[in-house]
């Protein structure tokens, strides 16, 4: 990126951070984190960081203005420490959920492709029409569509906390990622202590995953029906019977057919109904329990939106509601073949255009290398 | 601290202050080398090392967890007793996990049943009792069912390989987990036997017991015939492995988590930093000094000095990077593909 697109970015984020430092939640036990940032254009992490309050977070902010701000969900006794000196204690649950991993089939039409040997910019392709390079960067833009499946992803998520895993409503936060997902934190709950290996059991249960059929009533000798699931039931018997049952009628005609088809074709019955119910988080985020996140209330760079916290998640719309940047026009040459949408307004498709557009929507475009600073 | 009638503690010696035990007998350990009828316990000692040597759990003397006669009572306890100071008197370390863990298979014998005797309410209690005042997990009985919070359950159960104990194939309720009796106890196996193991290490060593010089030598011999070495007896990859390989080959995107496998388990094979570095090559977003930076991060040669070992199976799983074939052949970590006991 050149220096004019940082210096653009730089500034559009600065003022953010002066306007709406509010929007920052200070870490609770701010002392015990690890923080980190990152700086535009430097492959140069800032780890191992500790700040004693939220002044110094303010003042991390203001002296260094990060492309990007990270906090731990890990307490430690010394964060500032080197990785295996730090004495970590616990760390908060935190479920990462992206519409990139959902298999949405709106997905190729929002998607475009940027060469990393020529740069050429094209809707959504496997290889580079101009150099045929098959090195390619995938950038996506905003889609209702890709926000309304991660919702319901979300809901799945904290039904499940609630519900199987008693975990205290007000304890569960909703955090749009400032990209295309979402961050649920979960924070004093039973968990606080538990280390990676445990935490992946959590992740394969939310997803639903290495399910056998003896869980679900299916015995490997000598199957009978009355072991089969209901709907009545809690935790996944009763969701695993409305996916694979439907409906009360159809209950006894299904449990037939499951035990004429027998043992190894109700194991791949359980592979597809994972599919179906199990949750979609990606597991590696869970499972690292020494990882730094980004902080709510910051900027994610690969968009200019914030990352922010959800109160109402049906209601929420991240394209207007995490869009905090002014509405100066600025005057970009833009490349983006694919209409998108902020703030309620319409942009693009541009091709290789010089434009004038708000800042929001120009911090966007460059975020995402779609455009250059005029 | 717990207060065990006489029954209990031949069923659970491991709970009985050994010292205090002897001392209140009246005996001291030297008697068990010479004492003609004490030599009896010693021979029972001897067998119950030699049954768990052989990786099958003591049947005691008791009929449904009780003693018929005083002696019998203290013949259990006596040549548990016994059996911890031979085996301390042997120094093998095979002996010790062999024993502790027969023992602790023995112990949860009792333990099951005294959890599912629904009728007698002070056995359940004394069941919970140990298991909270050894493991401190509160369990709580509801209808025929133990309670556990998730996150006791997940501690104890993630060392287990068989799928049946994960969390997806157990009832969870508000963040409780529902488990029958044996499962309660089969939870804790391996803490039990850790317990024990715990306690005999820790028991300061004798000094030799005129009279027992022989039966220790034997006890050395059984030992050393069953420490297993292993040997590479082929070279091939796990699947796991050549996936990734696969998949850099046809440069496309390898995740970190696979790279980090992949990575961690040549270095595990012996191959340096260089020779792995070029595998990368192929990578969508490859960076020689990134690539580099990271594999020496790995190896320890740079950075923590920490060397990163390959992830297990299980993990691995988790992160679908697993391509199990039947080859693997139940091993739990890639880096055991291909090796075989000698």
């Amino acid at each position: 990126m050149n220096e004019i697109n940082i210096k653009f970015l730089e500034d559009s984020f600065k003022k953010y951070y002066f306007n709406h430092f509010e929007l920052i939640p200070i870490p609770q036990r701010t002392p015990e984190r690890e923080f980190g940032f990152q700086k535009f254009n430097s492959g140069f992490f800032n780890r191992h960081i500790s700040l004693k309050d939220g002044k110094e977070l303010r003042l991390l902010f203001m002296q260094n203005t990060p492309s990007d701000v990270y906090c731990s969900n890990a307490y430690y006794a010394f964060p500032n420490s080197p990785m295996n000196e730090k004495d970590w204690k616990e760390a908060d649950l935190i479920f990462d959920i992206d519409a990139k991993d959902l298999d949405l089939s709106c997905r190729p039409n929002h998607t475009v492709s940027i060469c990393n040997q020529c740069s050429e910019i094209t809707k959504n392709n496997n290889q580079c029409t101009k150099c045929n390079s098959s090195k390619l960067e995938k950038k996506s833009l905003p889609c209702k569509n890709c926000m309304d499946a991660s919702k319901i992803e979300v809901e799945k998520l904290t039904e499940i906390l609630i519900n199987d895993l008693g975990i205290e409503k007000e304890n569960i936060q909703i955090y749009f990622s400032g990209n295309e997902g979402f961050h649920v934190y979960v924070y004093n709950s039973q968990f606080q202590k538990l280390g990676s290996k445990e935490r992946s059991e959590l992740v394969d249960y939310i997803m639903f995953r290495g399910a056998i059929p003896e869980t679900f009533g299916m015995k490997k000798f000598k199957p009978n029906r009355s072991s089969f699931p209901d709907f009545n039931q809690n935790g996944w018997n009763g969701r695993f019977s409305k996916q694979v049952f439907g409906s009360k009628s159809k209950r006894s005609k299904i449990i037939s057919e499951l035990l004429e088809n027998g043992y190894s074709s109700f194991q791949k019955t359980l592979e597809h109904v994972s599919e179906e119910i199990g949750v979609k988080i990606d597991p590696n985020v869970t499972m690292d329990i020494h990882r730094i996140f980004r902080l709510p209330g910051s900027i994610n760079s690969k968009s200019g939106l914030t990352k922010l916290l959800c109160t109402d998640i049906t209601k929420f719309d991240p394209y207007n509601d995490a869009c905090f940047l002014n509405d100066e026009p600025v005057e970009v040459l833009a490349t983006c073949p694919v209409e998108f949408k902020l703030k309620n307004k319409k942009f693009g498709p541009f091709l290789n255009e010089k434009i004038s557009i708000p800042t929001y929507a120009a911090a966007y475009l460059i975020c995402k290398k779609l455009a250059t600073i005029a | 601290m717990l207060v065990l009638g006489q029954d209990e503690k031949a069923k659970y010696p491991f709970l009985a202050d050994a010292g205090e035990y002897l001392k209140d007998k009246g005996f001291s350990l030297t008697q068990f080398g010479s004492d003609p009828v004490l030599k009896l316990s010693v021979e029972k000692a001897l067998h119950r090392i030699k049954v768990a040597a052989a990786g099958e759990v003591y049947k005691s003397d008791l009929i449904d967890g009780q003693a018929s006669k005083d002696y019998v009572l203290e013949r259990e306890v006596f040549s548990f007793l016994l059996a911890i100071v031979l085996i301390k008197l042997t120094g093998m370390s095979t002996l010790v996990k062999r024993f502790a863990l027969a023992e602790a298979r023995r112990a949860e014998n009792y333990l099951e049943k005294d959890l599912g005797n629904a009728s007698n309410k002070s056995k359940i209690d004394l069941a919970t009792r140990i298991i909270y005042d050894l493991f401190n997990i509160e369990i709580i009985k509801e209808n025929d069912f133990f309670v556990m919070p998730v996150s006791d359950y997940l501690k104890h159960s993630v060392t287990f390989h068989e799928r049946e104990w994960k969390l997806i194939n157990r009832h969870v309720e508000n963040g409780k987990v529902f488990l029958t009796p044996d499962k309660t106890v089969r939870l804790i196996r391996k803490e039990l036997g850790n317990y024990i193991s715990s306690k005999i290490t820790n028991a300061p060593k004798p000094s030799m017991i005129p009279g027992l010089e022989k039966i220790v030598d034997e006890l050395i011999t059984i030992s050393k015939k069953l420490t297993p070495t292993y040997a590479i007896t082929t070279g091939e990859y796990p699947p796991c492995i050549k996936h990734a390989i696969d998949v850099l080959e046809k440069g496309e995107n390898l995740p970190h988590s696979g790279r980090f496998m992949l990575a961690t388990f040549l270095l595990s094979r012996g191959q340096t930093v260089q020779q792995i570095a070029p595998l990368f090559k192929n990578a969508p977003d490859y960076n020689s000094r990134v690539t580099l930076y990271q594999l020496n991060h790995l190896a320890g040669t740079s950075g923590s000095a920490t060397t990163y070992a390959c992830p297990s199976c299980e993990k691995l799983k988790t992160q679908d990077l697993c391509f199990i074939t039947k080859e693997c052949d139940n091993i739990i970590n890639p880096s055991q593909f291909g090796k075989k006991r000698k």
